[in-house]
């Protein structure tokens, strides 16, 4: 399976990712490459095997629902490239 | 005192409880000899006044510090440090600050350690030769004899890898995705070990692939990413896959006699194209393990060649999640003079991405996108557990598996070019993380160029002390004291 321009456009668009035609060129052979060498999975039988879904076997945790963190307004909004009044700002969403 | 650099953490640590120099003259030493060094471009941010801080603490509380108290260490680039620069080696986080501390740092820093600075990576650690990183690559300490080409130190923790070998830190963190501990300490020279998945925790670590990442020490000598990484590990609830198991002794515990003990050699990592000095060496390896009493059998695990296909689906499917929070919204840059939101996530995305991680993520987003998930994503995961598997047999007839590290020494700047040349770096490394098992490179001897070349071991999950006694067995058979000659 190889993909096609159409298709490399519409995944840099799902990332997010402003790409140039240009770009989109160059890219669509390198993930062709890689695309065509991982498709040798196709060789291993895997019936009957589930997906591995932890590496080392262990039990997910429960904690007590009790507040053990928060009243950080200031540290979360300390790197933000634009806060305003307490909150993120962002570019105008709506007309 | 210039010669403090040459000494190992455990020769610090025990000089200055025993009062033969100061912490204050170890941080100095080093932040001296750190300054001097800027050419490697192994720092991206020197913290000369917080190494010196930790020593008056370590100075004033003598005898009572912890394990740590008196070493100032580098700390890759990938640990959140608070109020210090952290920015994986991208101009996206370029000038980020946290306001906290990685689990991890905090507790080198609560067994006394200081900083010397923050260690240049491959950006959000993709990559194998530290050139994807945007503040410059590493250049290695090492060259190749009559030649003053400036090589890659390996990647991605390759500023942390330059670093100790060029003693301008006596240790420093690492992390490991896909062999990024292992590959550079095999190319400069030096000890690394990563450790089981779960033992150290990812809290406040740049995630790069959440199933995979797990940090490290890297260090001069097997006692010392021990000592190292005894602090580092440990449980912490603040990581979901945080394992909640005590931390073993592991220095104390440490002994190279091997008797009674079965060295795993899979016949599967005999692949082609790799040079016979490395083979050679490998042999060599199996000879110092019989010598240190160990029985080498020949074992199998028969999915090795699907490992480096299965990690390039899961790593980069992780990365292209993980990376998604990067929207130039709640830290890090942002592009502005887009008009909408919309077109503002993609312009900063684009601005603030290399081009290895753009190819990461446009990967890992198609292979998760509708229609082609099963086909990649969760096959990948079929074939990793296969590859769990075949360890899991294969432990029941060894203690200890040996392989090399890497398929080459150490390579030129620029010399590698395609990906997928690039990605075969971690050939040997890459299942072992797929599976989460400890597993450690030791230097085993110089290839005809003069370069290092490493020799590779992996341990049952949570034998990270049967990892360690193998390589100090080979450590003391290797009598490696080759040093980088200094130009830099």
């Amino acid at each position: 399976m190889s993909v096609t321009n159409d298709q490399v456009r519409h995944i840099a668009k799902l990332a997010r990712i402003a790409m140039s035609d240009e770009e989109l060129e160059r890219l669509l052979p390198e993930l062709n490459n890689i695309l065509g060498w991982v498709e040798q999975l196709g060789e291993v039988n895997t019936d009957g095997i589930e997906p591995l879904t932890a590496v080392i076997d262990q039990k997910l945790r429960l904690r007590e629902d009790a507040i053990t963190d928060g009243d950080v307004r200031d540290d979360v909004l300390a790197n933000a490239p634009d806060a305003q009044h307490g909150f993120f700002a962002v570019p105008k969403v709506i007309e | 005192m210039a010669e403090l650099t040459t000494r190992t953490i455990a020769e610090l640590r025990d000089g200055f409880r025993a009062g033969d120099f100061s912490a204050r003259e170890i941080a100095e030493s080093y932040n001296a000899a750190v300054a001097a060094a800027k050419s490697l471009n192994a720092y991206t941010v020197e913290t000369p006044n917080d190494a010196l801080a930790a020593a008056e603490v370590a100075d004033r509380t003598r005898g009572q510090g912890g394990s740590l108290a008196g070493i100032p260490l580098g700390i890759k680039d990938l640990f959140a440090t608070k109020g210090v620069d952290t920015t994986a080696g991208s101009h996206i986080l370029q000038g980020f600050k946290p306001t906290y501390e990685s689990t991890v740092t905090a507790n080198l820093r609560k067994a006394g350690a200081g900083m010397l600075g923050k260690l240049n990576m491959d950006e959000f650690a993709m990559g194998s030769s530290n050139e994807t990183s945007h503040y410059g690559p590493v250049i290695s300490p090492w060259r190749r004899q009559g030649s003053n080409v400036g090589l890659t130190p390996g990647g991605s923790s390759g500023g942390s890898a330059a670093a100790v070998a060029a003693q301008i830190a006596p240790g420093a963190t690492g992390t490991d995705t896909g062999g990024s501990i292992r590959q550079p300490a095999a190319f400069a020279g030096i000890c690394g070990i990563k450790p089981t998945y779960g033992r150290c925790s990812r809290w406040g670590i740049v995630a790069f692939a959440s199933s995979l990442d797990q940090a490290g020490a890297m260090g001069r000598t097997v006692r010392d990413c021990a000592i190292m990484l005894e602090a580092m590990a440990g449980f912490d609830p603040k990581d979901s896959t945080s394992l909640d198991l005590p931390v073993p002794q592991w220095e104390a515990s440490l002994s190279s006699s091997l008797a009674g003990k079965r060295v795993g050699i899979p016949k599967e990592y005999r692949i082609d194209g790799v040079p016979a000095e490395i083979n050679a060496l490998w042999d060599q390896g199996i000879e110092w393990l019989k010598d240190a009493g160990a029985t080498p059998v020949e074992i199998s695990l028969p999915h090795t060649k699907y490992a480096l296909p299965t990690y390039y689906i899961i790593a980069p499917a992780e990365a292209s999640s993980n990376l998604a929070r990067y929207d130039g919204v709640r830290y890090g840059l942002r592009e502005e003079g887009v008009k909408t939101l919309d077109d503002m996530y993609a312009a900063t995305r684009a601005a603030g991405f290399g081009e290895e991680v753009k190819r990461r993520i446009m990967i890992g987003t198609y292979v998760l996108s509708a229609g082609f998930y099963d086909a990649y994503f969760t096959k990948a995961q079929r074939v990793r557990a296969l590859i769990k598997q075949d360890f899991r047999k294969a432990f029941e007839s060894c203690d200890v598996i040996l392989t090399p590290t890497a398929p080459s020494a150490a390579f030129g700047i620029g010399e590698t070019t395609d990906p997928l040349a690039m990605y075969l770096n971690d050939v040997f490394a890459v299942p072992a993380s797929l599976a989460g098992l400890p597993a450690m490179s030791v230097p085993g001897g110089l290839d005809a160029q003069g370069l290092p070349l490493g020799l590779h071991l992996i341990g049952n999950e949570l034998d990270e002390q049967m990892v360690l006694n193998a390589s100090l067995a080979i450590e003391e058979r290797a009598g490696f004291t080759a040093r980088p000659e200094k130009w830099w």
